[in-house]
């Protein structure tokens, strides 16, 4: 079987990584360099170890690794169907990422777009295929979230929509279809509560288990938005929230200076140790 | 020693979440604030602490609803290599 590639070995290119292996797909997972992606591979082993405990299917590690090759650079996805891109949410890097990748990519593989708020229509135009550029916006921990977001750029042709859905399916994943607005439906929602949690904590209102305590408590959610934050990683979360208020020119996007102060401190969340809460 | 044991459990699981009463047989999983994440945790605790490997055939929420299932998980993985 022809691999798919999947660029960025962060967060979300491991968790759709082990998404892709576990559900029998070959993957060339690509990064800048050895030690992030030798990193990667013992999160895909460690995750994949625990997935019946998290709730998911049982799995041997071994079996999962053995699918997902490890490269640096963009030249690895040469000749793949598919490559589905997890880079940071800066338009810098992605800008690099997709010109990289549309000089190395033949004309018929379809980029899709795991982003958090950019436009895939943006994405779209500076590559050569705009048609064969598509948004996926999947969920954290990947694995573990049955449905993800599929949103249409303005140029993404009707047989890319296709092959997509036809990949999600034999993921295992669900879809709901959206159309290209920065954020889609998800994000332009949760943040701006996670956002507005971190105020509440930065202005005094309240302490973070207090803010999630609401949530869970009285609004059933089974995770706070700072819980939430701190899984996402507050780097991360700062940089789509900067995108939203760049797109929008909206102050309600404004960010709260406690996520940059965090985010300078190199206070992250859960992948550091600590962001608001402090993790084993 | 799975009293020593049993007490470290506890105290983990107390320190992450001081707000609610938690006793030994008490299922965290079932106070409705805990999710699978803290699961995850507990594993690698229970691994770094008492220095065990846990086999994927116990990764099963089961072993982790409680402090008393926990330091019998502890206890069978030490017994089988001998401490």
């Amino acid at each position: 079987m022809t691999a798919i590639g999947v660029v960025g070995a962060g967060v979300m290119g491991v968790g759709v990584a082990q998404s892709l292996a576990a559900t029998g797909h070959d993957v060339v997972l690509i990064d800048v360099d050895e030690k992030i992606l030798g990193e990667a591979r013992t999160t895909i082993w460690r995750n994949s170890r625990m997935s019946r405990l998290m709730g998911g299917p049982a799995l041997d590690p071994d079996e999962v690794l053995s699918r997902i090759e490890t490269a640096v650079g963009c030249q690895a996805a040469a000749g793949c169907p598919f490559v589905i891109e997890n880079v940071p949410e800066d338009w810098n890097i992605k800008r690099a990422v997709y010109t990289e990748l549309d000089a190395a990519c033949g004309p018929e593989t379809i980029f899709v777009v795991n982003t958090s708020a950019i436009p895939i229509t943006k994405v779209g135009s500076i590559t050569s295929r705009p048609d064969k550029v598509i948004g996926v916006h999947f969920m954290n921990p990947v694995p573990m979230k049955p449905t993800v977001e599929l949103i249409h750029g303005f140029h993404t042709s009707p047989e890319t929509l296709r092959a997509t859905r036809d990949l999600l399916k034999a993921m295992g994943k669900n879809y709901v279809d959206v159309k290209d607005a920065s954020g889609f439906i998800s994000n332009r929602i949760s943040h701006v509560f996670m956002n507005e949690a971190a105020y509440l904590v930065y202005e005094g209102v309240a302490d973070a288990a207090s803010v999630d305590e609401v949530f869970r408590s009285c609004f059933g959610h089974p995770m706070g938005p700072l819980q939430t934050l701190d899984l996402i990683g507050v780097d991360t979360v700062l940089k789509s929230i900067e995108v939203l208020y760049e797109h929008y020119a909206d102050p309600k996007y404004r960010p709260c200076p406690l996520l940059k102060q965090l985010n300078d401190a190199g206070l992250l969340g859960r992948k550091t140790g600590r962001g608001f809460y402090t993790y084993e | 020693m799975s009293d020593t044991v049993k007490n470290q459990i506890l105290n983990f699981v107390r320190g992450r979440y001081p707000q609610a009463d938690i006793d030994e047989s008490q299922d965290i999983f079932s106070l409705g604030f805990v999710n699978s994440l803290f699961a995850m945790e507990l594993v690698m605790f229970i691994e770094k602490t008492f220095s065990v490997t846990i086999p994927n055939d116990e990764l099963r929420i089961d072993n982790f609803r409680t402090a008393n299932s926990m330091t019998e998980l502890v206890a069978r993985l030490t017994n089988a290599v001998g401490v």
